[in-house]
């Protein structure tokens, strides 16, 4: 009892006040926890769960009482007492001047920005053109900074757009960096050398010559770059996208299904995106569920192609006269059942063997076993498991 | 694993043996790497300076096939400092004066003299191991793919039991298992000598409640072979007949071209598979079945987690379901075999499998549960042996090592050491349809130190014959600071240049697993250069 009067009195201490409800919290959260735990939405863009706070987009500014600047949720840990508006009018008008400069700053064109018509079309066909005739930003509709930009009604101001001095790399088969469209938010660079911890990207350069670099300024598939694709799935904006087919038919209705990756056995939990039946997408489901916590790594995201392949066997085969020829499933399974009846009473049971796999499921594993031990009534059943 | 994949990020001490975690286990590596960035001590034991090397604390490198001498060296270390855990010792295991006596000749010198381990080194590990509040043994097929390999891993497991670091969070010996439903495909009793949960075949109660459940009379008691001796006996004409499932053993398999004569000896073989493998090609009878993404069903990873897989797209037209084969077999042989579908098959396993008996397809709808789970109000167990061992008290096992099977001679003076690499997958059926890891990853390679390169005048990208006494293949050289003098690497992946047609069948007596790791060869300019 004593246990648990200790435990409420030192929760008492522990209250900060967000737009007026009193809400508890675990020492070493910081506002933005706490909001996210009370269903509060504030605004990111550089932040990345599970990783350190990145302090790059301010987008996620927040007025504290009795303090004269804003304040960054996602950097401030919450301390007892702390009184928070996280939507008065002066966050409001400071989150549209951010979200206004960052879509200032490249080749935002989803019409949000509000640009006199000639210089809008000229924009628009200069973006066009480094688009490779793609009409749409690729992201269009799946895409954090225009979802604040419509949620905030920002308004840009007429500025001149400056053509991006980093071309497009594409020297990789399964990422695209579009440093026309990169925020320079950082949230990859957390992804990459926080989540993954493969160290292979980093801010470079300053000022307006601003860029994420790999290396030393190389493309990835020259850095320490292993394509697992974690930056990929942060990237909050266009500026990572990837090779295939999904950013083409985006619009296309798409189903989503989570299930358990098939390569190694850590199990990973993710989210297949499929299209007219063909998978388009894969990332990393919950980054709060075990065992993976969102990640993948580059077979698990890119390595689907086998699934949807024009190799894949159709119809069973049965050799006749030295070639394999196809066959109706009646003539395969009545082929095998009366083979097989014909060797275990010739042989005995213990001369045939069933070789089950480490690749399908557990309910195909057990039908394996029970069809080597019920029906051909040998314990000859065994998979690659040491192999 | 006893322990759990997070768990990993919270260990003190981490030491991974035998396992090449940031190409193999990605994901899971970044558990390890993690930990580091926090302060915690990351030891990695290999053969090759392997990505992981560069995160670590120390690397220590031993000869291929030298374990259980480290190992024995770092428990006499831990002995002679006096830094073992006594309170575990005495409370939870057993045969502790054997193991003392046992390790006693293994002083760091002569360890060094055996693995090339630098005696100071292996002090430092072993001491940091044993003071760390939680450490934790990591392993793969480095460890396992050897005749000792069943040896390598009682080792390891002596180890942690000397200091105490198993049963509970940030410790536990922890072999990282390399295929998808792997462990679920043992837990199902895919094995000869097991039914699921590891129910022994020859335990007669056992077997009689099988009998009871399944509706079948006259299973048999005496357990079976495993696949490396079906192929023996295959070899032989002793055996007549293999139904294979998602399996390509003719690129897996140690020593190919014995494993080809073996089954062209077969009087039926069929193989039941998403792609017309290497191994389908020579079958009887093909049946296509479907893949991961198009069926419902549940894999069980490496840290015992049952987790649900979905339907995602519909299969193409034509292949079945594996179990729907299989059943269809079944029944027109005789013996009838009638699911509605694969959870009905799950909850049959239910019935028969204690470890699973608590788990529904509902519960782990969102997130996966840990066997053992023995009741539906039981909420798994993350963390094995806390309380006591599966056999009630920890056995410690008097080990003594063993040299490879084939050791570098005059003939064949390197040592040839294989396994994956990132882009990858195992045969190479399913990541070989992806062309962005065929450009990533086009063909095969034989990594080489670049002294090697030197002394045999090979050049970085140039083409090399590398043969062993049992055959021989052709690829590019790699030169790499990966690989070490002596030491070559080569991964399986690639049937056209496939390293297995140069591995060695030697079987560890116990687990029946083939010596992988450590055979001889010898890598000679092409003859048609």
């Amino acid at each position: 009892m004593l246990y648990i009067n200790v435990q409420k009195s030192e929760a008492m201490e522990h209250v900060i006040t967000i737009n007026n409800n009193q809400l508890s919290f675990t020492p070493g959260q910081t506002i933005l926890d706490v909001a996210a735990d009370n269903n509060i939405y504030i605004p990111t863009l550089c932040h990345l769960k599970h990783a350190s706070p990145t302090k790059t987009c301010r987008v996620c500014v927040v007025e504290m009482q009795g303090e004269d600047d804003l304040i960054e949720a996602c950097a401030t840990p919450a301390e007892n007492g702390m009184i928070i508006h996280s939507e008065s009018h002066r966050v409001i008008q400071e989150r549209k001047q951010i979200i206004a400069t960052l879509l200032n700053t490249g080749n935002h064109n989803c019409s949000i920005r509000n640009l006199d018509p000639q210089d809008w079309t000229q924009f628009q066909m200069n973006v066009h053109q480094a688009d490779q005739g793609n009409p749409l930003c690729p992201v269009w509709g799946d895409c954090e900074l225009q979802d604040l930009a419509y949620m905030y009604q920002v308004q840009t101001e007429a500025v001149d757009a400056v053509p991006c001095q980093y071309e497009t790399e594409r020297a990789n088969p399964f990422i695209i960096r579009d440093f026309s469209r990169c925020i320079l938010c950082g949230r990859c660079i957390k992804a990459c050398n926080e989540i993954q911890v493969n160290n292979a990207i980093e801010f470079g350069y300053e000022g307006v010559d601003a860029k994420i670099i790999a290396g030393n300024d190389v493309t990835l598939k020259e850095s320490e770059c292993v394509f697992c694709g974690e930056c990929l799935q942060a990237c909050p904006v266009g500026a990572l996208v990837p090779e295939q087919p999904y950013r083409h038919d985006r619009f296309i209705d798409t189903v989503k299904t989570r299930t358990t990756c098939s390569y190694c056995g850590v199990g990973c939990q993710m989210d297949i995106y499929a299209q007219n039946n063909r998978i388009v997408k894969i990332d990393g489901a919950d980054d709060d569920l075990a065992p993976n916590y969102g990640s993948l790594c580059v077979k698990g995201r890119f390595g689907y192609d086998f699934v949807g392949s024009e190799h894949r066997l159709t119809t069973p085969m049965l050799r006749k006269n030295g070639e394999l020829e196809p066959v109706s499933w009646d003539e395969a399974i009545n082929f095998v059942a009366t083979r097989f009846n014909e060797i275990k009473d010739q042989y005995g049971p213990d001369t045939m063997g069933v070789l089950t796999s480490a690749r399908i499921t557990n309910e195909d594993n057990y039908m394996s076993q029970k069809f080597a031990r019920g029906v051909l009534k040998t314990n000859n059943v065994d998979h690659c498991a040491r192999l | 694993m006893t322990n759990t994949i997070a768990d990993i990020e919270t260990a003190d001490v981490i030491i991974v043996t035998g396992s090449n975690t940031t190409e193999n286990h990605p994901v899971l590596s970044s558990f390890m790497k993690r930990a580091t960035k926090r302060g915690a001590k990351l030891y990695v034991i290999e053969p090759r300076k392997i990505k992981l090397t560069e995160y670590a604390t120390k690397w220590l490198r031993q000869e291929p096939g030298r374990d259980i001498s480290w190992i024995n060296g770092m428990m006499r270390v831990i002995l002679k400092e006096d830094l073992h855990d006594k309170a575990f010792i005495e409370k939870r295991t057993e045969n502790f004066e054997a193991l003392k006596e046992a390790v006693e000749p293994y002083t760091p010198e002569f360890v060094e003299s055996i693995t090339g381990i630098k005696a100071d080194d292996l002090i430092e590990v072993a001491r940091e191991f044993a003071k760390a509040d939680a450490a934790t043994l990591c392993y793969c097929m480095g460890i396992t793919q050897h005749i000792c390999g069943t040896d390598n891993v009682k080792s390891l497991a002596n180890l942690s039991m000397l200091c105490g670091h198993l049963g509970k969070p940030g410790g536990g010996v922890n072999p990282l298992r390399g295929q998808n439903n792997v462990q679920g495909a043992c837990d199902m009793g895919g094995l000869p000598n097991v039914f699921t949960a590891y129910q022994k075949v020859d335990d007669d109660k056992a077997r009689n409640s099988y009998e009871q459940a399944w509706d079948i009379t006259g299973l048999s008691g005496t357990p079976g072979l495993p696949v490396t001796e079906m192929i023996d006996k295959a070899y032989k004409g002793e055996f007549k007949s293999l139904f294979i499932i998602g399996e390509n053993p003719l690129v897996s398999d140690p020593d190919l071209n014995h494993a080809r004569k073996a089954m062209e000896k077969l009087e039926l073989m069929v193989v039941q598979d998403i792609f017309l493998t290497e191994t389908a090609q020579i079958a009887d009878v093909v049946l296509p079945s479907l893949c991961f993404a198009e069926k419902n069903g549940t894999f069980t990873n490496s840290e015992r987690r049952i987790q649900r897989v979905r339907k995602a797209v519909e299969p193409p037209e034509g292949p079945w379901e594996d179990w729907k084969i299989i059943t269809a077999i079944a029944s027109k042989m005789g013996v009838p075999m009638d699911y509605e579908g694969p959870e009905q098959i799950f909850e049959e396993i239910r019935q028969v499998t204690p470890s699973y008996r608590g788990v529904t397809w509902e519960r782990i709808e969102h997130l996966g549960i840990h066997w053992p789970c023995p009741e539906t109000s039981h909420e798994g167990t993350p963390i094995l042996h806390t309380m006591q061992f599966t056999r009630g008290k920890g056995l410690f096992h008097a080990i003594s090592h063993v040299i490879p099977a084939e050791t570098p001679d005059e003939e064949y003076p390197y040592i040839l050491t294989t396994g994956r690499i990132l882009y990858h997958y195992h045969t190479g059926t399913m990541t070989m349809k992806t062309s962005g890891l065929n450009m990533l990853a086009p063909e095969c390679f034989v990594e080489i130190s670049s002294n090697d390169a030197q002394k045999l005048n090979l050049e970085d990208g140039s083409m090399v014959d590398v043969s062993s006494r049992r055959g021989t293949i052709q690829a590019k050289v790699e030169v790499s600071p990966k690989a070490v003098d002596g030491t070559v690497f080569i991964p399986f992946h690639f049937a056209s240049a496939a390293a297995n047609t140069l591995t060695n069948a030697k079987l560890d007596p116990t687990a029946k697993i083939p010596e992988f790791k450590v055979c001889a060869i010898k890598l000679e300019q092409p003859a048609t250069a």
